[in-house]
C-alpha cells in the first residue's frame, strides 16, 4: 500500500469530521453580523456590523463579567505558575514510597469531571463559612490549571540534565542564583506555555465556576444568561468572538513555544 | 607539605549501601591521581565528596588544610568537569565558559578576555559565540574543561571526562590534558573505569572495590606489583593462579600474578632455562589481536595464557607447547582476595 496519501474514503471521514467540528465556530462568526436580533436564522436575512457598536458603547452590563473572567484567570494562572512549579520542581528528581499516588493526586483534578470538584469544593467552602467571591472562583480555577503548569515543567524539568544545577553550585552559583541563572532560562518556555494554557482554561469554565460563584458571574456564565434573551441575540455572538481570540491566541502561541517533541499534557480539557 | 585532598577514615553510606566505606587518602599538590574502578565501586562518590555534592557519613575530609565536611560546592575552590559535560545549553560557550567568573561579580569586559584566554587553552579560540548545541561531543568536552579551569581551581576534579569520546579523540585528549596538568601544575583528580588511561596519565592510580581502596600506586607499582587477585586482574590481564599451582611450579605457595607478556613459548620439547618456571600444555586457542597474539593453554585444569608479539607464533590449536618465564616476573599476592 503507498504510504503517502491515504485512500479517498478516509479524507472523506478526516474532512467530514472537522467540518463538523469547526462549522459551528463559521455559523459564531457569522451570526455575529446578521441583521435578525430575535431569532438565529439560516440564511441571515441581512449583514450589519453594527453590533460590535452595540456592544462596546450600548450594553454595560458586559463589563463587569468580563473584568471578573481576567481578574480570575490572572490569579489562577498566577497560583498554578507557583504551587505548579514547585510541584514539579519537588517530583521531578526525588524518589521515594508514593510518588506515583501523588503524582496521581496532582493530575485528578483535570481528570475529575468538573461536577465533582465543583461539589466537592462547594461543600467544603460551606464548611469553611467561607462567602462566594472572586477568591472562590479562583481557588476552583486553580485546581485544575496547576495541573497544566505541573505537566509542562515536569517535562521540561525531565528533559534537562540534574548535573547542570550541580555544575551550577559548582561554579560558585548558590541555590538562589542557580535558579536564576539556570534553572528559571531552563523552564521559561514551558512556564509560558503552562501559563497561556491557564489562562486559556480559566478564562471560559463554566461547571467549577457555576458551583464556586454563588451570585457573580463571569464571561461565559454570562453569555449562557443572554441565549435567554429575546433581543439582540448578536451581541453575544459579538462577545463570543472576543472569547475565541483570547483563549485561541495563548493556545497556538503554547503549542508553538513547545512542539519540540514536548506534548502539552492537559491541553484538551 | 600539607595534601591537596586528605580522607581520614571516609565513609560514605546510602541507606545500608556502603558506597564509600573507610577509606583513608592522600593526594599530593600538584598530583594527577586517578581513582579507578568498575562502576558501582565508590569512585565517583569519592570525587561526589570532594566537590561537595555528597557528605561524609563518617570520616573527615580536608582539601589544602580546610575542614571541608559541611561546605557547600559552592564555597570550595574546586571544579568539576562533568560525565555528560553539563553546558548550560540557554548560554553562548562564551556565557559557559563566564559563568563562574559571572557569579563571582568580575566585570564583564574582565571576564570576556580571561574566558577567551580558556577557550584558547583548550584550542577552541573563535568559538565563544556558539552555542553548545553546535558543537561535536569533542568540542564541548573542551568547553567544559575551560569552564572549570577559568576559575582557577585548587584541585579540578574530573568525572570519566572521556568516556563518551571515540577512540582516537580519546588518546588526543589523554595527552592533551596530562600536558595541561603539567603546565598549569593543578591538581587533578581523574575518575576513570579505563585502566589504560588511568595508567598512561595519572602520577598515582587508587584502585577502588566495593567501596574500598584496594590498592594506590605509581602506575609501574600497581601494575608490576598488585597486592591483590582484584588489583592483577583488573589492571591490566593476569594469570591468576591458585597456590597449589604456583607450589607445583617452583614459585611460593601463595596466589600469584603472571602478566602475559612476561611468558614465553616454547616447543614441549624444549628445556626451560635455568631459573626458569615453566609449565607444559595443549593450545585450547590462539588469538590474533594486532600488535600481539595470545595463546591460552590447558595445563593440568589450570588454564595460563600468554601474549607473543604478534607474526611470531608458530603454534596451534592443539600443539602441546611449553610456557616458560623468568621467577623475577611471578608475584606473589600478599591478598587473596
Amino acid at each position: 500500500m503507498r504510504s503517502e496519501g491515504a485512500a479517498w474514503p478516509l479524507r472523506f471521514a478526516a474532512a467530514a469530521g472537522l467540518a463538523f467540528l469547526h462549522l459551528p465556530l463559521a455559523l459564531i462568526f457569522l451570526y455575529a453580523f446578521t441583521t435578525e436580533e430575535k431569532s438565529f436564522q439560516f440564511p441571515p436575512p441581512g449583514y450589519t456590523a453594527r453590533w460590535f457598536g452595540t456592544a462596546w458603547f450600548d450594553r454595560p452590563d458586559i463589563w463587569p463579567p468580563l473584568v471578573l473572567s481576567l481578574k480570575v484567570a490572572l490569579f489562577a494562572t498566577l497560583l498554578a505558575l507557583i504551587f505548579g512549579t514547585l510541584a514539579a520542581a519537588a517530583l521531578a528528581r526525588a524518589r521515594f514510597f508514593g510518588k506515583e499516588s501523588l503524582s496521581l493526586l496532582f493530575i485528578l483534578p483535570i481528570a475529575l469531571p468538573g461536577i465533582i470538584t465543583g461539589i466537592a469544593l462547594r461543600s467544603a467552602f460551606d464548611i469553611m463559612n467561607l462567602p462566594f467571591s472572586t477568591w472562590t472562583i479562583v481557588l476552583g480555577h486553580a485546581t485544575f490549571c496547576i495541573v497544566v503548569v505541573y505537566n509542562n515543567v515536569l517535562a521540561r524539568f525531565r528533559r534537562t540534565s540534574a548535573s547542570m544545577i550541580e555544575a551550577s553550585m559548582d561554579l560558585g552559583a548558590d541555590g538562589f542564583q542557580t535558579f536564576r541563572y539556570v534553572v528559571l532560562p531552563q523552564i521559561a518556555s514551558a512556564l509560558l506555555a503552562g501559563g497561556m494554557l491557564a489562562f486559556a482554561l480559566s478564562f471560559d469554565e463554566v461547571i467549577v465556576t457555576t458551583f464556586t460563584a454563588g451570585q457573580q458571574a463571569t464571561l461565559p456564565i454570562w453569555m449562557l444568561g443572554e441565549l435567554l434573551r429575546p433581543r439582540q441575540r448578536p451581541v453575544t455572538n459579538v462577545v463570543a468572538i472576543f472569547v475565541i481570540a483570547v483563549t485561541f491566541i495563548p493556545i497556538i502561541f503554547a503549542y508553538y513555544l513547545t512542539r519540540d517533541g514536548e506534548h502539552i499534557a492537559g491541553g484538551g480539557k | 607539605m600539607t595534601p591537596a585532598v586528605s580522607f581520614q577514615r571516609v565513609s560514605r553510606h546510602f541507606g545500608s549501601m556502603r558506597a564509600v566505606d573507610d577509606v583513608t587518602l592522600d593526594i599530593a599538590p600538584g598530583e594527577f591521581f586517578a581513582m579507578l574502578g568498575p562502576s558501582g565501586s565508590g569512585k565517583t562518590t569519592c570525587l561526589r565528596l570532594i566537590a561537595g555534592f555528597e557528605q561524609p557519613t563518617y570520616g573527615h575530609i580536608e582539601i589544602f588544610g580546610e575542614t571541608a565536611e559541611g561546605l557547600p560546592p559552592y564555597r570550595r575552590n574546586v571544579n568539576t568537569v562533568f560525565q555528560d559535560y553539563a553546558l548550560f545549553p540557554h548560554m553562548t560557550v562564551g556565557e559557559n565558559v563566564a559563568y563562574g567568573l559571572m557569579i563571582k561579580g568580575m566585570a564583564r569586559a574582565d571576564r570576556e578576555v580571561k574566558a577567551a584566554a580558556a577557550l584558547a587553552m583548550v584550542k577552541l579560540e573563535g568559538f565563544g559565540d556558539r552555542r553548545p548545541s553546535q558543537l561535536s561531543g569533542g568540542q564541548r568536552q573542551r568547553v567544559a574543561l575551560a569552564r572549570a579551569l577559568v576559575n582557577e581551581p585548587k584541585v579540578l576534579l574530573l568525572d570519566e571526562p572521556l568516556g563518551a569520546l571515540d577512540l582516537k579523540l580519546r588518546e588526543q585528549m589523554q595527552e592533551e590534558l596530562k600536558a595541561l596538568q603539567k603546565q598549569l601544575g593543578i591538581t587533578f583528580v581523574f575518575v576513570t573505569h579505563d585502566q589504560g588511561e588511568a595508567l598512561s596519565m595519572a602520577d598515582r592510580v587508587a584502585i577502588f572495590n566495593a567501596g574500598r581502596i584496594l590498592q594506590a600506586g605509581s602506575p609501574t607499582d600497581v601494575y608490576e606489583r598488585p597486592q591483590s587477585r582484584f588489583v592483577a586482574d583488573f589492571v591490566g590481564s593476569s594469570n591468576i593462579m591458585a597456590p597449589e599451582f604456583s607450589a607445583a611450579h617452583g614459585g611460593p605457595g601463595v596466589w600469584i600474578s603472571l602478566r602475559p607478556e612476561k611468558i614465553s613459548v616454547l616447543k614441549a620439547s624444549d628445556k626451560p632455562p635455568v631459573g626458569h618456571g615453566s609449565a607444559e600444555g595443549l593450545v585450547a586457542a590462539t588469538h590474533y589481536q594486532g600488535s600481539v597474539t595470545r595463546i591460552v593453554i590447558n595445563s593440568g585444569g589450570a588454564r595460563l595464557t600468554a601474549a607473543i608479539p604478534a607474526g611470531t607464533s608458530r603454534f596451534h590449536e592443539g600443539d602441546i607447547v611449553r610456557f616458560v618465564w623468568s621467577k623475577d616476573s611471578i608475584v606473589a599476592m600478599e591478598h587473596g582476595e
